[in-house]
């Protein structure tokens, strides 16, 4: 039977394929540097408090206020405490309060967008219509007025309530997303194929949205993160908790701006970094999430590696000198991605 | 031998704003395994209004559908089975297959949903399945955006086909696809058909494979069947003017009524 052999040739091919793809993001660069800056923050909030060079709160009069040394390679405050120490524990609360607020964020707006999407009539409408009312409360007073109600706020109630005031967008999106999914083809093919519902919506809808879920996981971190730390800096959330606002909120408060630059610089550029860091890999999830745009990535990438820019290709192309890489895969390039392989280069 | 019985079928829907809108307006026909109906008509004549209803992803307003004489469960196992009967290919190939998943996954998911066969010869039926629609297996594992037009549509004809269906609706199976490769596709399923001793219903608004491909011509204008009768006589002697000016429209009068013109010549 020749079929026998064609099959085991085809059960290995997959699985190396996939494994290759399960890590498309690593050959997108911009993801790569996001995931890098990410990944060193990360590891920083799990492992603070055993590398920090002192304790936060430690007091040394002796050092006051002195610019960055090899004793402190960060300077200390107006009390002499270390603010390399107090960037690197006031990590974990910046972390994880961004984390678990896009997390909790991310899963309410699938909930809701995707199933307002799916259905129609009454439900459809009124969970619409929720998230709108979520979209136009103005967050910040909101949770304001909500941290200021408990003495000593955990840091996952805060996460909490940054999730509840910043999932409306994300929800819009994807309704919009899975109103028009829903009339594809291939659900309705899927429909009449008799598969049950929570398939349709979790095999055959959810990979079509994950591109949106995703960016609206990385942009809830990124405004749970700024949120948090401007409570912190106005100072809502306990003073004496380190994170990277509350540092800001004492430098501001002594009066360090503009002479001692060390104490609101690294902890400023710290939120900047995450920030870029976040939004660098939503440049890369696009690619990861999407097969069509992960071998137009890395068709892109070929031809760069030939000396083809997307200037040549253009202006090669209709002359029938496309190399054959691009020449095999002309069906798709007609559709969407013809624009894409320039945005990949 | 299957029946299929498409009985005083009426489609209406509600237009937000402008009342309703009549798509289909007492409709019968039969559709038996073995024959091939072709269903032709402008768009916007109920074409597809039909094929939705017939792969219940709508419901009919009034009427109702017979499966060999017993009309359509709402749920349950007997809705699975009149779904494993009647299956449908869709109109565009490049919207028909999802973008996310293997050719694999989706010729294997009819296979697992209706258990056609036990699972440890999934993968050969998958083969099978290519193989019928004269795909090279090794496409099993590409993603659809790797395929081209008339690749896709075969793999979408492959799913079809895998639950083992009696009636096989084809809604416009070749407009999306480039002229050179419709007749290939067509020649597949007229083939497929003969093989399987399938009944088909053939959606279309051209005339000239309506006439090569089909038993049996419907012509269908704003919902209401305006004329049916055996291809050859439908398309040479008109009855219907509808009929008549569809048939004037058509671009290719050459291949499709050479009969015709002949006697026009003559006249």
């Amino acid at each position: 039977m020749s079929t026998l052999t064609g099959t085991i040739a085809t059960a290995e091919a997959p699985r190396s394929k996939r494994f290759s793809e399960a890590f498309a993001m690593f050959r997108n660069g911009k993801s790569v540097v996001g995931l890098v800056i990410l990944a060193f923050f990360g590891v920083l909030a799990i492992v603070g408090p055993w590398i920090a060079p002192y304790d936060p709160n430690a007091i040394d009069l002796e050092a006051r206020n002195s610019p960055p040394s090899p004793t402190h390679w960060l300077g200390t405050t107006h009390l002499g405490q270390d603010i390399l120490s107090q960037i690197i524990i006031g990590s974990r609360d910046v972390m994880f309060v961004g984390f678990a607020a896009g997390v909790i964020g991310t899963l309410i707006a699938v909930l809701v967008g995707v199933t307002s999407g799916y259905l129609k009539g009454f439900g459809s409408e009124a969970l619409s219509a929720l998230s709108n009312v979520f979209l136009v409360i103005p967050g910040l007073p909101l949770i304001i007025i909500i941290t200021s109600n408990f003495d000593d706020p955990s840091m996952l109630l805060i996460a909490v309530v940054l999730a509840i005031t910043g999932w409306a967008w994300g929800a819009r999106v994807l309704r919009a997303q899975t109103m028009s999914l829903r009339n594809r083809d291939f659900v309705q093919a899927a429909r009449a194929n008799g598969e049950p519902l929570w398939r349709i919506i979790g095999v055959e809808m959810l990979p079509n949205l994950m591109a949106i879920i995703a960016s609206s996981f990385v942009g809830t971190v990124t405004a749970a993160i700024l949120t948090q730390t401007t409570l912190a800096f106005v100072g809502v959330t306990p003073i004496t908790r380190w994170n990277w606002g509350t540092i800001l909120f004492w430098a501001q408060s002594q009066n360090a701006f503009p002479e001692r630059w060390w104490w609101y610089l690294p902890a400023g550029l710290c939120i900047a970094l995450v920030g870029t860091g976040l939004a660098l890999v939503n440049f890369g999830i696009d690619e990861y999430v999407n097969p069509r745009l992960r071998s137009a990535g890395k068709r892109a990438r070929a031809l760069r590696r030939k000396g083809f820019t997307q200037a040549d290709a253009t202006v090669v192309a209709p002359l029938g000198a496309v190399p054959p890489s691009a020449g095999e895969d002309a069906a798709d390039a007609r559709e969407d991605d013809a624009p894409r392989v320039g945005t990949g280069a | 031998m299957t029946t299929l019985e498409f009985s005083h079928v009426s489609r209406v829907y509600r237009v937000r704003g402008a009342g309703a809108l009549r798509a289909l307006a007492d409709v019968s026909f039969t559709l038996e395994s073995g024959r091939t109906i072709a269903l032709v008509g402008q768009s916007g004549s109920g074409k597809s209004t039909i094929a939705k209803i017939l792969t219940q992803l709508e419901a009919p307003s009034s009427g109702e559908i017979l499966l060999d004489g017993h009309p359509i469960p709402h749920r349950g196992r007997a809705l699975r089975r009149y779904r494993q009967t009647v299956r449908m290919v869709f109109q565009d190939p490049f919207a028909s297959l999802n973008p996310y998943h293997t050719v694999r996954h989706h010729l294997e998911r009819p296979l697992r949903l209706d258990h056609v066969v036990p699972r440890r010869e999934i993968d050969a039926e998958v083969t099978r399945l290519l193989d019928r629609v004269r795909l090279d297996p090794v496409l099993a594992d590409r993603n659809p955006h790797e395929l081209s037009g008339g690749q896709r549509q075969r793999v979408a004809i492959a799913r079809a086909l895998a639950s083992r269906p009696k009636l096989l609706i084809a809604d416009e199976p070749v407009s999306m696809l480039d002229v050179s490769i419709r007749l290939g596709v067509l020649n597949l399923l007229a083939e497929l058909q003969r093989e399987s001793n399938l009944g088909v219903l053939y959606i279309t608004h051209d005339l000239a494979t309506a006439r090569h491909f089909s038993d049996e011509i419907m012509v269908l204008n704003r919902g209401v069947v305006v004329e049916r009768g055996p291809a050859d006589r439908v398309i040479l002697e008109p009855e219907h003017e509808y009929t008549r000016r569809l048939r004037d429209a058509s671009p290719n009068p050459d291949l499709l009524f050479g009969a015709t013109r002949a006697e026009e010549a003559g006249r």
